[in-house]
C-alpha cells in the first residue's frame, strides 16, 4: 500500500457503487443502541426495500453523533437534517420525506450550541464513517499518515513532529506524548512494546468507548506509527471486558488493515512490521495504572510496582514498552497529517490540541462532546450542555472521576486545561464531567467515590488497602448523623496519609474527592457533623 | 558478568555513606547501622515495597521514596527520621492492628512478634482508627501447621517463600482490597493441598502469628529464618 | 520436559472453544485471563473443575489461578440466575438515582446486588460503569442496555421474567 495506491482504493472505493442520492446515517455506538438504534435501522431499511428506493437511498451505521441524551439520532444526507428521538413507527415518514421537507417534529436542530461550540479532530469520523469499513476510513484520508511516514520520515522526524505539537498523554496525567516517546525509542534492547489503554475504568466517562466504536481504525494507524517511532513490532489494545462492541469493532478493523496490508508484515511494503493483538481487562480499576496493567497482560493480578524502573526501560516481560491511552493515540494521525504546528496551534499555551468529555450528569444535553483546550466550564455546562434541567441551579461540576475533584460556581469561568484543573485540586483525568445541582450532597459524592475506591483498591499497600476502607468508614458515619468534629479531624489526617504513602495513582488520588468536597463545601460536612442535617435531603440520618 | 561496579556516594541521615550503584537505600543504610523499619521486606525475597514503612524523603523528590526498592544514586540526600515519616508510620502500623484482631496477650508469638516490636520500637501507643473486627477464620487442617486470618498483615512474604524458594507456589492471594486474603491452593484447607511440601518455610517467614507451628509452647516459637539468605545465594551460584 | 496436555473435565463438547483459545495462545501462562475469558463465556461461571483443567493445561499454580479469578470482578465463581439485571452505579447513574432502582429490586426479590433468586430466576448485579452515562440511570437486562430507567421500570421488565 503506497500513498497513491492508498488513494487509488480511496477513489475507487467512492466509484464502486452508484452512488444512492441519500444517506441515512444512523448512530449504531453503545448509547444510542439501548435507545434501540439497531431497529429503527431495520424499519428503515424494510421501509426502503418495500418501496423498491434501494438505489436512490442508502441506510448506514455510523458511530457516536454525540447527543446521547436524544438518541437514537441519525442525520440524512445530502439535505444534512438530523432526527433525534426516531423510533421504527418513524421510518414511513423519513423515508417519505427524502429530498422534500424534512419531518418537522423530529429535527435536532444542528445549529444549537451542543454543535457550534465544538471543534473535531478525535471525533472528525464520528458519526461519517461506518465503523466496519475500512474503505469509509481510507476515503477520509485514512492511512495516509502512515504510508507517509513509512515512506519519507524517520523514526526520529516523527518523534519530533509529535514534540512540536505539544500533546499531552489524553489518560489524565498529562504527561508529554513526545518526551515519552523519545524515552521508549532511547532504550535500548531487541524487542519493545506499544500497548493502548484502553481500560476506561473512571464511572460516569465513556470518551475511549466510542471512539473505539465509531471510528476504530484511527486507534490502530495511531499505534502503528508509534511502532514505528519508538522501534516496536508487537502491540497490544487492552480494552475492558465490558465494552463488547469496542471489542468486536477493533477485532474486524485489526481483519481489515491486515488484509489490506497496513497491518503485519512489512507494512505498505517496507521492512516495518506490526502486529496488534487485543487483550481483555476484566473489571479492575487499578489496572488503568501502567505496571498494573502490564501485569494484567501478562495473565497475572493487576497489581502495580514501585516505579522506577518506568515501563519505558522495563515494562510487558521486561522489555521497553510505551503506553497511551485511547486518545492519545487518536490524535497522532491528524498531527502527522497537518503537521505539529497546526495542532499546537489549538489550545492554551501549555495544553494543546482538543479534549473530548463525556458530559453527564444534571445537564440538559448530556453526550459526548470535543472542544479545545482552553473553553470555560461555562462555555461546556451551559452552551453545549445546555444548562441545569428543570428550573434547578448548578452546584458542582466533577472532573476527573475519583482521582479528581468537585468544582464549585465560582470557578464556571475558568479555562479547562491540566494546569487550571489541577490549581483548584481536581485534575484533568481521561474526561468524565459530571455535573451537579443542589439535589446532590457533597458528602454523598465524596462517599460514593470513596466507596468506588475502596473496592478497586488492589489490597497491595497497606494505606490504600484499609486507609480507604477506614475513610469511607468515618463518611458513613458522617452521612448518617452519627459523626463527631474528632471523626472529621481524623477523616483530614487519614487523607493526608493515604495521599503521601500510597504505593500507586490509585491511593494517592483517592482522597482527591474528599479533599476538594471538604475545600469548597466544607459547611455540608458542619450541617452533617453538627446540626445532623443533610442539606440537600439525600443522606438518611440516623438520629 | 564481572563488569566492576560502580559504587555511588550519598548522605543518609547526615552521614556520608557509599554503596554499590546495584544496591538500595535500605541496604545501604542497614551496612552503615542505620535503622530504617520495615514489615514486608525480608532478606532474600523480592521486595515489594508493600508496608510503606520504610519511605524515606530525599532532596528534590517531591514524593515519598519506598527504601527497600529504591536504587542508591550519586550525591542523594535521604532521610529517614523527620516528624512527618516517623507519624505517618505509626499511622500504617495502627491501620494494620485495625484492619484484622491482633490481641497480643493471646497470641502464639507474643513477645516475639515483628508487629509487635515494630509497633513499640515506632512508639505506637494507641490505635487511633476504630478497629474493624472481622470474621475470618483459623485454618488448622494442616498436620503441622495453622493459619490464623485475623493475625495475618498481608505482607505475601509466605507466597513469595514459597514461589522463589520453594518453588511449590502453594500460596498466593485470593480476593482484593480489604476483602484480600492469603490461599493454599484454589482456597482449599492447607492440609487438603496437593502441591504443599509441609517444609515449612512459611511459618518461619511469616512475621507474626498467622502462620505457626502447632504444639509448641509460646517461648519456643522464635522464627528460624537463617536459612534463607543461604538459599537464595546457593541457587544463584547454581544459576 | 515433555508435558502431556490434559483432558478436560467433561467430555462436554463446549470444552473445544475453551480449548482453542489456549492452542490461538501456545498453552502460554500469559495466556490465563484470555482462557478465564473463554471458560466465562462458555459456561457462564467458573467452577473449581474449570480452574483446576486451566492450571494443569497452561502449567499455572492453582492458587495463581484462584488469586486472579478472585481479583478480577469480571469473573464469577458462582452460576449466575437464568436472567440477570445489572444496574449501572457509575457517577452519572447514582446521581440521577440508580440506588433507588437497586434498592427497588432488592425489596422485591430479597436479594442483595451479586446475589441470585432462590428459583435460580434471577441475578442482580451492579457495574461500576458501563459507559451510557448520556442515558442515565442505565440498566442491563439480559445484554440489553435500557436507558433512563424508573425503579417502576425495571420492576415491570423483570417481573416479565419472573412471573410467568
Amino acid at each position: 500500500m503506497t500513498p497513491e495506491e492508498l488513494r487509488r482504493l480511496a477513489e475507487s472505493h467512492e466509484e464502486a457503487r452508484p452512488e444512492p442520492r441519500h444517506c441515512i446515517k444512523v448512530c449504531v455506538a453503545a448509547g444510542c443502541l439501548s435507545a434501540g438504534s439497531d431497529r429503527v435501522r431495520e424499519a428503515l431499511q424494510n421501509e426502503i426495500a418495500q418501496r423498491g428506493l434501494e438505489n436512490e437511498c442508502e441506510v448506514k451505521g455510523v458511530g457516536c453523533l454525540g447527543l446521547c441524551t436524544a438518541g437514537p439520532l441519525m442525520l440524512v444526507e445530502p439535505d444534512g437534517v438530523m432526527y433525534q428521538r426516531v423510533t421504527e413507527e418513524d421510518a414511513p415518514a423519513i423515508v417519505e420525506s427524502l429530498g422534500k421537507k424534512s419531518v418537522e417534529q423530529l429535527v435536532c436542530p444542528s445549529d444549537m450550541s451542543f454543535f457550534t461550540k465544538q471543534y473535531k479532530i478525535v471525533l472528525e469520523n464520528s458519526g461519517v464513517i461506518d465503523p466496519e469499513k475500512i474503505e469509509d476510513y481510507i476515503a477520509r484520508d485514512g492511512y495516509t499518515a502512515l504510508a507517509r511516514v513509512l515512506e519519507e520520515m524517520t523514526p526520529q522526524e516523527v518523534i519530533d513532529e509529535i514534540t512540536r505539537s505539544g500533546l499531552r498523554g489524553r489518560g489524565g496525567a498529562g504527561y508529554p506524548t513526545g518526551l515519552k516517546w523519545s524515552t521508549v525509542a532511547k532504550a535500548g534492547g531487541s524487542r519493545k512494546f506499544v500497548i493502548c489503554n484502553a481500560d476506561e475504568g473512571d464511572p460516569g466517562a465513556f470518551m475511549d468507548r466510542s471512539v473505539l466504536e465509531s471510528d476504530p481504525h484511527r486507534v490502530l494507524e495511531g499505534m502503528a506509527i508509534a511502532a514505528y517511532a519508538v522501534g516496536a513490532s508487537q502491540g497490544f489494545l487492552y480494552v475492558r471486558a465490558e465494552y463488547p462492541l469496542a471489542v468486536k469493532r477493533l477485532r474486524t478493523a485489526i481483519r481489515q488493515a491486515e488484509r489490506l496490508g497496513l497491518l503485519g508484515n512489512n507494512i505498505c511494503g517496507t521492512t516495518f512490521s506490526f502486529h496488534v493483538d487485543i487483550r481483555l481487562g476484566a473489571g479492575a480499576f487499578v489496572c488503568g495504572e501502567e505496571t498494573a496493567l502490564i501485569a494484567s497482560i501478562e495473565g497475572k493480578r493487576g497489581q502495580p510496582r514501585p516505579r522506577p524502573p518506568y515501563p519505558a526501560e522495563y515494562g510487558l516481560w521486561g522489555y521497553p514498552t510505551l503506553i497511551n491511552n485511547v486518545e492519545t493515540f487518536a490524535n497522532v494521525a491528524p498531527i502527522i497529517r497537518n503537521g505539529g504546528d497546526w495542532f499546537a496551534s489549538i489550545g492554551t499555551e501549555k495544553s494543546k490540541g482538543t479534549k473530548v468529555f463525556a458530559l453527564a450528569g444534571r445537564v440538559r444535553n448530556t453526550g459526548l462532546i470535543e472542544v479545545p483546550m482552553g473553553i470555560t466550564l461555562r462555555e461546556i455546562i451551559f452552551d453545549i450542555g445546555g444548562g441545569i434541567p428543570d428550573g434547578h441551579r448548578f452546584k458542582a461540576v466533577q472532573t476527573g472521576g475519583p482521582s479528581g475533584g468537585c468544582i464549585p460556581e465560582q470557578y464556571l469561568d475558568m479555562p479547562v486545561d491540566y494546569d487550571s484543573l489541577a490549581k483548584v485540586g481536581s485534575i484533568m483525568g481521561s474526561g468524565g464531567m459530571i455535573v451537579m445541582d443542589e439535589t446532590s450532597c457533597m458528602v454523598d459524592v465524596a462517599k460514593f467515590f470513596m466507596d468506588f475506591c475502596v473496592s478497586e483498591s488492589c489490597g497491595k499497600c497497606v494505606p490504600c488497602r484499609v486507609g480507604t476502607a477506614q475513610m469511607y468508614h468515618l463518611l458513613n458515619k458522617i452521612t448518617s448523623g452519627e459523626a463527631t468534629m474528632e471523626d472529621l479531624a481524623l477523616l483530614e489526617e487519614l487523607c493526608d496519609m493515604v495521599k503521601y504513602t500510597s504505593l500507586c495513582g490509585l491511593g494517592q488520588t483517592a482522597p482527591n474527592p474528599v479533599l476538594s468536597t471538604l475545600q469548597y463545601f466544607r459547611e455540608e460536612y458542619i450541617a452533617h457533623i453538627v446540626d445532623k442535617q443533610c442539606p440537600a435531603g439525600v443522606c438518611q440520618m440516623r438520629q | 558478568m564481572n563488569q566492576p561496579v560502580r559504587v555511588k556516594t550519598l548522605k543518609i541521615d547526615d552521614r556520608d555513606v557509599s554503596g554499590r550503584e546495584d544496591e538500595t537505600i535500605l541496604e545501604v543504610a542497614r551496612q552503615n547501622g542505620i535503622f530504617i523499619p520495615t514489615l514486608c521486606h525480608l532478606e532474600g525475597l523480592t521486595p515489594i515495597g508493600a508496608c510503606r514503612l520504610c519511605l524515606v524523603e530525599i532532596k528534590g523528590v517531591s514524593r515519598l521514596l519506598p527504601a527497600c526498592v529504591t536504587r542508591v544514586e550519586e550525591g542523594m540526600e535521604v532521610y529517614t527520621q523527620s516528624e512527618r515519616l516517623q507519624k505517618y508510620r505509626r499511622m500504617v502500623l495502627e491501620l494494620l492492628f485495625s484492619e484484622r484482631n491482633h490481641i497480643c496477650s493471646v497470641c502464639v508469638v507474643n513477645g516475639h512478634c515483628e508487629l509487635q516490636s515494630m509497633a513499640q520500637i515506632l512508639g505506637m501507643t494507641h490505635v487511633s482508627v476504630p478497629y474493624r473486627f472481622p470474621r475470618l477464620p483459623v485454618d488448622a487442617s494442616h498436620e503441622r501447621f495453622v493459619v490464623d486470618h485475623n493475625r495475618c498483615i498481608l505482607c505475601t512474604r509466605c507466597v513469595r517463600v514459597c514461589d522463589e524458594i520453594e518453588g511449590a507456589h502453594t500460596w498466593d492471594v485470593m480476593g482484593r482490597g480489604i476483602d484480600s486474603r492469603v490461599i493454599t491452593d484454589l482456597n482449599q484447607p492447607w492440609g487438603e493441598s496437593e502441591t504443599c511440601t509441609s517444609c515449612g518455610k512459611c511459618v518461619n517467614v511469616c512475621p507474626t502469628g498467622a502462620l505457626f507451628e502447632k504444639g509448641k509452647p509460646v517461648s519456643d516459637r522464635q522464627k528460624k529464618r537463617q536459612f534463607l539468605p543461604y538459599l537464595t545465594m546457593m541457587r544463584e551460584e547454581r544459576r | 520436559m515433555h508435558f502431556t496436555k490434559p483432558s478436560p473435565p467433561s467430555d462436554d463438547k463446549r470444552w473445544r472453544i475453551v480449548e482453542a483459545t489456549m492452542r490461538r495462545h501456545g498453552y502460554d501462562h500469559n495466556a490465563l485471563i484470555e482462557t478465564l475469558h473463554s471458560v466465562q463465556q462458555t459456561f457462564g461461571y467458573l467452577d473449581t473443575e474449570a480452574l483446576q483443567y486451566v492450571a494443569k493445561a497452561l502449567r499455572v499454580p492453582l492458587s495463581k489461578v484462584y488469586g486472579v479469578a478472585t481479583f478480577y470482578h469480571f469473573f464469577t465463581l458462582k452460576p449466575q440466575g437464568e436472567h440477570t439485571c445489572v444496574v449501572c452505579m457509575g457517577t452519572a447513574c447514582y446521581i440521577k438515582g440508580a440506588p433507588h432502582v437497586v434498592a427497588a429490586i432488592s425489596e422485591k426479590y430479597q436479594i442483595q446486588p451479586g446475589e441470585t433468586t432462590a428459583d435460580g430466576k434471577l441475578s442482580l448485579l451492579t457495574a461500576r460503569c458501563i459507559g451510557a452515562c448520556g442515558l442515565a440511570p442505565a440498566v442491563v437486562f439480559d445484554g440489553e442496555v435500557a436507558g433512563k430507567v424508573t425503579p417502576e421500570e425495571a420492576l415491570q421488565r423483570i417481573g416479565r421474567w419472573t412471573d410467568q
